[in-house]
């Protein structure tokens, strides 16, 4: 189990959060400007990466607050945790 | 009575408490301080099991919990009876009774102990070839397979006992309480760190706290003094709490650990009562020190399973700790020094060491020359080709070993014994490293994995790190500790050892015979029987993960995990494929480091606590008029209110009758309620639902359909206009939170521009639903002020109102198609509402009904239920409900899905009515949809997701999915159940009041 940082209430147990799959995915603006393949690479296309990942998670026990973290899926190790709309970390 | 082989008092054995216990129905004794097995040891008592697979007799093999053999059942027939325990582990109580497993009818004579005669033919992968075929037959086998094997009883009566869960909080966590654990909890508490130390056993100290050979001296004192002097030490420190009997199950990712605290197993029976039995410990450490030690090593040879062998370091706890002899002529086999601290030990206390077989040849070892003194016959650079003794070895076969160790070379000569000690050298125990993520390397020196690369804030000290010697630990353990805790100082700098071992070790995986080895049982998992032959077998069958060689072989798959042999096949399969132990790797090692009860694992999570349940403010209301109650969610819903007599059908029939013809009351107060607030409260509903907002005027309520961004259905509910930018939603009773969870997400990620404010009110009212032709009458005594005319209060809309000075809207809406009122009102008057309506309804023969009459009611308007008659595969169009879809909006959440090639296909299944031929036949729900019988295999059209028999419209109706169905109208269709067919007609799903004439009756 891990432990996050949430960015509104500090360190918390995994148990009183929910993850919300990968981050950075924009809703589109424009749905029906799109084709069908555009829309269905928003709807169901998902990177699974070992490695570096970035990815949406809700304080649902909590804040009810969403926010990104930076996950390393490899070892779990949690590099950095972000506010929404602000920019992912670089390094 | 059977013999005594309590040799010389220790200090760990109490013999002035002597204890009686069972065993296999004999009554034994034993002391205070003894396990089950040294007391069994202590009665000449070896042969304590049968195994798995060959039924071969197995005896006492360790002194801890890495024991494979002496797999016990505690309390048989009783409801704390409890399977696969390990004797090794057991503290023994007066009262305590314990049979073998897995042998029938005794231990002694067992009938499946043929299959070890008949073992040619029951290769590795035996079951998995012979039983899989024909596949038909496997439920026939399993039965007969099950009977003979199957390791121990489960209890079949409620577990009697208490069981507690505990979050545990501390800077350093140290697991184990060996000298090296000792040396790190003391210093990290010394140094202001809040520090708990815990260990398995009932004792700390490991085992230098009964090592009392002069050849090892801390500070020029015997090691067992100089521990028992920092034991008593830390004891006084503050900063540290010390935990016995307890063993650490799991270790997880970010230094979350699960340890279970054995509390009350080593009480007699009877001082059990009202005391907690274990407690499962949830730790979260900042640091974790691992000091688990190393599990001693068994050797691969011919019949090395036999009664009377153990590990040689056993044979030496036995005699030293509990002052027992595993024998009277005892030989020892060994590669390594340690065997010859046991015959130490041994001479020591004056019991005989007949011979020592070595594999090495040359050894220059102080500890060897100690032995020789005492003129016991060393064999060096021997092995045993073969063993003796059906239950109980009594002589081994020995010959030289060829330069290269792959042989054997020379004339056999026999030995006799009546007990062998076996040495393999030492395992790190890093199974609770590996189990956090860590990764090992492999130290070709003693062929060993040690710990590598540490995937959190942990260190691995002292012999579970490769430590094995003392002068090791002395001189790396408090180095890494001051390291890992940030501190210039410890206790342990200077000091003076003096250790007498020699490193040297002639590792050799598989021990070679004079036979070949088809003809010979070199065990190397003892417990699931898995030899060296099958690890072999499965190589040339062409096996090489170690994970597949482990599932086919079963090696490391008992309840043991193969502590013990694990290494051995790795060693195995590394020789005979070539591959380096480096990059062969090991297995996975899986949580639970010993086995836990359930029990353990739910804690106080039983009965009504297993699954928390949420009740209405009315609940009580309906458990005084019998009500049946049904889960959804984790709601208690009223299901129907039986009268005396009647059985769920006729008092589902009595209520939908009722509700239609005069009046019925619901408690709807599990429904989700969202309070939705801010300018753009409008707005944000437009985009989440499919139907248009921005025209609702205040004090209107409409329907609303949500759904998933790929445009199937997610949630339905009539939303209320309570003020320019107010609104209050509902959900469905089991959606609310994953609705709420959803509109959040949107608002926080996609839409941070809107001002929309969220509140879940699902608890802070409750809901009274009063319907039927009679409704308006008796709303009309409940709130005498509210004008409930039609033109004042017309269906879909909303009022403020007072009941007695208590504020309470009420809704005209309906989920029966009858003239209906909602009363919402704070959640602490729920009750007296109700009362209310029921006093003023009296008259009209008020009837209180449940979700399963509203569903019937519902049903017979063709209203949807989500999650019953949709899943996560259905559209509006495919509900027949194009009207709530927008065309107007340009866009809202999952609209662009509707017009995807998959969704706009037009055999797509479609919700439709369904009529049976004959009106009094019912569907079963979930009940299969065809059109062709004949056809085959029969095409599968859809399902009946609706299903009842209508009082009001005297037939059976139903709804149903069906593939193409919207186009199927009046079209013959069949259900075919497994007596007969039955025969139905596709309708529309509407069966009543098509006109909604009902909602203003
Ligand atoms: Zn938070």
């Amino acid at each position: 189990m891990f432990i996050i940082n949430c960015p509104f209430c500090g360190e918390r147990e995994q148990s009183e959060f929910k993850a919300g799959g990968e981050a950075h995915i924009v809703r589109p603006k424009q749905p029906t400007e799109l084709s069908d393949d555009q829309w269905a690479d928003y709807l169901f296309m998902r990177k699974n990466i070992k490695g570096i990942q970035f990815e949406r998670w809700v304080h649902a026990h909590g804040c009810r607050k969403w926010f990104n973290i930076v996950r390393d899926t490899s070892n779990d190790e949690i590099k950095a945790v972000y506010k929404m709309g602000e920019k992912p970390p670089t390094e | 009575m059977t013999k005594n082989l309590r040799v010389k008092s220790s200090k760990f054995i109490d013999e002035t408490y002597r204890i009686s216990f069972e065993f296999n129905g004999i009554k034994y004794y034993g002391f205070k301080g003894d396990t089950l097995a040294s007391a069994l040891l202590a009665n000449d008592i070896h042969l304590v099991g049968r195994s798995f697979k060959y039924h071969r007799p197995r005896g006492i093999m360790t002194a801890g919990s890495e024991e494979p053999n002496a797999i016990i059942q505690l309390h048989n027939n009783s409801s704390r009876t409890e399977p696969n325990v390990r004797a090794t582990e057991v503290e023994i109580y007066e009262g305590l009774e314990a049979s073998s497993q897995n042998c029938w009818p005794s231990v002694n004579f067992d009938i499946s102990g043929i299959n070890n005669f008949l073992s040619p033919i029951f290769p590795a992968g035996f079951y998995y070839k012979t039983f899989m075929w024909p596949a038909s037959f496997w439920k026939k086998y399993e039965y007969f397979i099950r009977k003979a094997a199957g390791l121990g009883k489960s209890p079949t009566k409620p577990d009697p006992d208490i069981y507690e869960h505990k979050f545990v909080h501390c800077d350093v966590l140290v697991i184990g309480a060996g000298i090296s654990g000792i040396m790190a909890a003391k210093t990290a508490a010394k140094n202001g760190l809040k520090t708990l130390l815990i260990d398995e056993k009932p004792y700390l100290g490991g085992s230098t706290i009964y090592q009392n050979s002069q050849h090892f001296k801390i500070n020029n004192q015997i090691s067992s003094s100089w521990l028992e002097k920092e034991i008593n030490e830390i004891k006084k420190l503050k900063n540290l709490e010390i935990k016995t009997r307890t063993s650490v199950a799991a270790f997880h990712g970010y230094n979350f650990l699960l340890a279970r605290e054995s509390i009350s197993d080593h009480l007699p029976i009877e001082q059990r009562k009202n005391k907690t039995r274990h407690k499962l410990l949830k730790i979260r450490a900042k640091k974790v020190i691992t000091a688990t030690g190393s599990i001693e090593r068994p050797l691969v040879f011919n019949n090395n399973d036999r009664p009377g062998i153990l590990l040689s370091s056993a044979i030496k706890k036995y005699a030293d700790l509990f002052g027992v002899a595993c024998g009277n002529k005892n030989i020892l086999l060994t590669n390594n020094d340690s065997a010859y601290e046991t015959a130490i030990s041994l001479i020591q206390k004056g019991i005989k060491v007949e011979a020592i077989i070595d594999n090495r040849e040359k050894i220059h070892s102080k500890l060897l020359y100690n032995v020789e003194k005492n003129n016991i016959k060393i064999f060096k650079g021997f092995t045993i080709v073969d063993t003796s003794g059906y239950k109980r070895i009594n002589k081994i076969s020995i010959m030289q070993l060829s330069k290269d160790g792959q042989k054997v070379i020379g004339s056999k000569i026999n030995l006799s014994c009546d007990c062998l000690g076996i040495s393999g050298g030492w395992t790190p125990a890093v199974h609770l490293f590996t189990q956090s993520g860590g990764k090992l390397t492999f130290r070709e020196e003693d062929q060993v994995f040690i710990p590598n690369i540490y995937p959190s804030t942990q260190l691995s000290i002292g012999a579970c790190n490769g430590d094995l010697t003392l002068d090791e630990i002395f001189t790396n353990v408090p180095k890494s500790l001051k390291e890992f805790l940030n501190i210039k100082n410890t206790d342990y700098e200077n000091i003076e050892i003096l250790s007498s071992t020699n490193k040297s070790k002639r590792n050799i995986w598989l021990l070679p015979s004079d036979k070949i080895l088809g003809k010979t049982k070199p065990f190397v998992d003892y417990q699931n029987d898995a030899t060296a032959k099958d690890i072999k077998l499965a190589l040339r069958e062409g096996f090489r993960s170690i994970e597949h060689v482990k599932r086919y072989t079963t090696t490391g798959m008992g309840t043991d995990q193969g502590k013990l042999g694990n290494m051995h096949a790795l060693g195995i399969i590394s020789e005979t494929t070539g591959v380096k132990m480096n990059e062969l790797g090991t297995t996975t090692f899986r949580p639970p480091y010993t086995p836990l009860t359930f029990g353990t694992i739910v804690g106080r999570n039983i009965g009504e606590y297993f699954d928390i349940f949420r009740k209405t403010p009315i609940h009580d209301w309906h458990v005084n008029n019998k009500a049946e109650f049904e889960n959804v969610g984790q709601w208690k819903r009223a299901w129907y209110y039986p009268k005396k007599n009647e059985n769920m059908h006729q008092a589902v029939q009595r209520e939908s009758k009722a509700a239609r013809e005069s009046a019925g009351i619901l408690d709807a107060s599990t429904l989700g309620k969202i309070d939705i607030q801010g300018t753009d409260a409008s707005e944000f509903l437009n985009r989440i639902y499919t139907n248009a907002w921005s025209k609702l005027a205040i004090g209107k309520c409409r329907y609303g359909l949500m759904l998933n961004e790929d445009g199937m259905v997610y949630d339905d509910g009539v939303t209320t206009r309570l003020g320019e930018n107010h609104y209050i939603m509902t959900t469905t009773t089991g959606g609310a939170a994953n609705v709420m969870g959803k509109l959040e997400d949107y608002l926080q990620t996609e839409w941070p521009e809107l001002d929309v404010y969220l509140t879940s009110v699902t608890d802070h009212f409750a809901t009274v639903s009063v319907c039927g032709p009679n409704s308006k009458k008796i709303l009309s005594q409940v709130i005498p002020d509210l004008d409930l005319s039609d033109e004042n209060f017309p269906h879909m809309s909303f009022k403020n109102a007072k009941i007695s000075k208590i504020n309470c809207r009420v809704m005209r809406i309906s989920f029966t198609g009858e003239h209906s009122y909602e009363i919402n009102i704070q959640a602490n008057y729920g009750k007296s509402i109700w009362e209310k309506c029921m006093e003023a309804g009296k008259e009209f023969n008020i009837t209180p009904y449940g979700t399963e009459t509203m569903h019937l009611l519902r049903a017979e308007k063709g209203f949807i239920i989500v999650g019953q008659d949709t899943d996560a595969t259905m559209t509006p169009i495919d509900l027949q409900m194009n009207w709530i879809v927008s065309k107007k909006k340009y866009d809202f959440i999952g609209k662009r899905s509707l017009y995807r090639s998959d969704t706009i296909r037009e055999d797509r299944k479609q919700l439709v009515g369904l009529l049976t031929d004959n009106p009094n036949e019912v569907l079963e729900e979930g009940a299969q949809i065809v059109a062709d019988i004949n056809k085959s295999p029969i095409e599968m059209l859809g399902h009946v997701t609706s299903s009842y028999y209508s009082p009001n419209l005297k037939k059976s109706i139903a709804l149903g999915v069906v593939r193409g169905g919207k186009n199927m109208m009046g079209q013959k269709l069949i259900i075919p159940m497994e007596k007969k067919n039955i025969n139905v007609t596709v309708s529309d799903p509407v069966f009543l009041d098509k006109e909604n004439k009902r909602l203003n009756a």
